[in-house]
């Protein structure tokens, strides 16, 4: 019953989250005039409701994956973001801009999901089965600073200033002027990863009690690591390919609902995916709304927002160590 | 019923662990399995659950090559109580004993024989008291019983536990070993690593001793249980005594 409740006023915040990001931005949309045929009813149309979609596709996504890789490393400090995953992505990106691939649309999407990939299985493959929080945090920075001197490489060697601009303005995230196209290419992509991600939910219980313990009670671990690798790097992939770097929200969100879930990674999945989707959609729209020359970008807010948020989780954690 | 092996070898690294050892465990009985450090106990144990391969030779259970079983069925026959505490979320205690449910639940969460199961293991186990407490915050005692309960929730028909004693302060040693030997007496089969011989005398119906990975002895405790067989497996002169209540003592005296 808990948890009924719990998603069920997550889900009413995040409709009227969405209905926030509808109407605001540098103009106020009143909703009364949503469905006009005038300029109100195009932005609505065609800037508004696909940014809100994919803002919330992709917040569901990147808080299903934290909570989904936070449960399968049994590591409360676990985030795409963190440990590499979005930025072997963004390297995967950046390599078919680099090429001039962004002339075919789809293969950017396509190196970026490889990226996530490869990051998430180098990942699972370093540090994933010795559950060894060392371990693990140095693979994870290994490959994010990896991914990230490549992805530099990429930026200077880069054949005209033109596209050293388009390089790092995509690489600090935001979902200005998205398109129904990034919605249509990013949200199935994101979908499908988040029901590979629910898939791994009893087996992530499982885990709880250790490898050796799951394992007993049939868990079959290479199936969960596949899953766990695919869905991450579905979702991850999806989401920063369309709008780039979002970094911290993976970190954060299981965090804020893991006290009202009982904990338990399978508990915790659903309303991380919910108060993911919620944080980006009114972080989006308090990004439009703040009164400033050009439009912060959402990429920077939440690293401002999320990496504070780190440093109290690692006072408390040390605090409760020590 | 019956669990056994054939002809059971284990390599790890390059390393010979188990060369070639047969032997065969009774249900309704505890068999404690006993040995010096590195002398394969956990990796037999790994081999009976299924978590590790061997190369050679094979185990079965009623008749059924055990790594033919599907996991989920394996794991509603087979429960094991790992070695070391393991609890990693900060989840309450009648969520810890719900998941040995694990290997039976249905796709939609617990139905009320899984319920039922998990509070019968908590009485039998002393938990009840514990059920809306953290696990990770309990002591060690109170987890060891708790992490017990969570795999007699999941009613077993073979029940295996390495070194459950590690940790335990003596009262809670016993308190285990009882709660082993209980389950054992309803027709279930047990199987313990040990260390402590006297608890492993207290306990044990049938005891196997291993030696760098071959079988040393097996049999009936008072067959096995003497100074000159744990006197080849540990190296040690052991004197076989009896307490003034008529409980086995066995004491190691001196290094051979």
């Amino acid at each position: 019953m808990k948890a009924i409740r719990l998603n069920g006023l997550l889900a009413i915040a995040l409709v009227a989250g969405m209905l926030l990001s509808l109407a605001a931005g540098k103009v106020w949309v009143a909703p009364s005039t949503w469905w006009s045929d005038d300029l109100s009813g195009l932005i609505i149309m065609e800037l508004r409701i696909p940014r809100t979609i994919l803002g919330a596709a992709i917040g569901a996504g990147l808080g299903t994956a934290g909570a989904a890789m936070q449960g399968y490393l049994r590591n409360p400090l676990a985030d795409p973001g963190v440990f590499g995953v979005s930025s072997s992505a963004a390297l995967g990106a950046v390599t078919s801009l680099y090429f001039g691939f962004a002339m075919t649309p789809w293969l950017l999407p396509v190196f970026a999901l490889i990226g996530a990939g490869i990051g998430m299985g180098l990942l699972a493959l370093l540090a994933g089965r010795s559950g060894s929080l060392i371990l693990f945090t140095l693979a994870g920075v290994i490959i994010a600073s990896l991914a990230g001197s490549l992805t530099s490489l990429m930026i200077s060697l880069a054949p005209t200033p033109f596209a050293t601009t388009e390089i790092v303005t995509w690489l600090m995230g935001a979902l200005t002027d998205r398109s129904w196209d990034d919605v249509k290419l990013a949200v199935p992509l994101i979908v499908i990863g988040m029901v590979f991600l629910m898939a791994t939910g009893r087996s992530l219980d499982a885990l709880t009690l250790g490898e050796d313990a799951a394992r007993s009670m049939g868990v079959n671990v290479l199936r969960l690591q596949w899953l766990a690798v695919i869905g991450v790097g579905l979702t991850v992939g999806a989401s920063v390919a369309a709008a780039g770097i979002i970094g911290f929200v993976g970190l954060i969100v299981p965090h804020l609902v893991r006290p009202f879930a009982d904990h338990r990674p399978s508990a915790v999945m659903l309303p991380s995916a919910l108060a993911g989707a919620l944080l980006i959609v009114v972080a989006d729209s308090m990004v439009r709304i703040l009164p400033s020359v050009s439009e912060l970008r959402l990429g920077i807010a939440m690293a401002l927002l999320g990496a504070p948020f780190f440093m109290v989780l690692l006072f408390k954690m040390h605090r409760e160590l020590a | 019923m019956s669990l056994s092996f054939e002809a059971m070898s284990l390599t790890l690294r390059g390393r010979k662990i188990l060369s070639e050892i047969s032997g065969r465990f009774q249900p309704g009985k505890v068999t404690v399995i006993l040995g010096a450090n590195g002398a394969g106990k956990s990796s037999l144990l790994s081999c009976l659950v299924g978590l590790r391969e061997p190369q050679g030779g094979s185990v079965t259970l009623d008749d059924r090559p055990l790594l033919s079983l599907e996991n989920r069925e394996r794991g509603r026959l087979i429960g094991l109580l790992p070695q070391r505490p393991d609890i990693h979320w900060n989840v309450d205690v009648k969520t810890i004993v719900g998941l040995g449910r694990l290997p039976h639940a249905g796709r939609w969460g617990m139905s009320a024989t899984d319920h039922e199961a998990v509070a019968k293991a908590m009485i039998a186990t002393d938990c009840t008291g514990l059920a809306d407490r953290q696990a990770m915050r309990l002591s060690g005692g109170e987890q060891g019983r708790v992490l017990l309960a969570r795999v007699l929730a999941g009613e077993p028909q073979w029940l295996l536990a390495d070194e459950p004693l590690a940790s335990l302060d003596p009262a809670h040693q016993f308190d285990v070993l009882d709660r082993l030997k209980n389950y054992a007496k309803s027709g279930n089969g047990v199987i313990v690593v040990l260390h402590d011989l006297t608890q492993a005398a207290r306990i044990a119906d049938n005891i196997m001793v291993l030696k760098e990975g071959s079988i040393l002895a097996a049999g009936p405790r008072e067959e096995v249980m003497t100074a000159e067989v744990m006197g080849q497996a540990y190296g040690v002169e052991v004197q076989i005594t009896t307490s003034s209540t008529g409980e086995p003592l066995v004491v190691p005296v001196r290094r051979l």
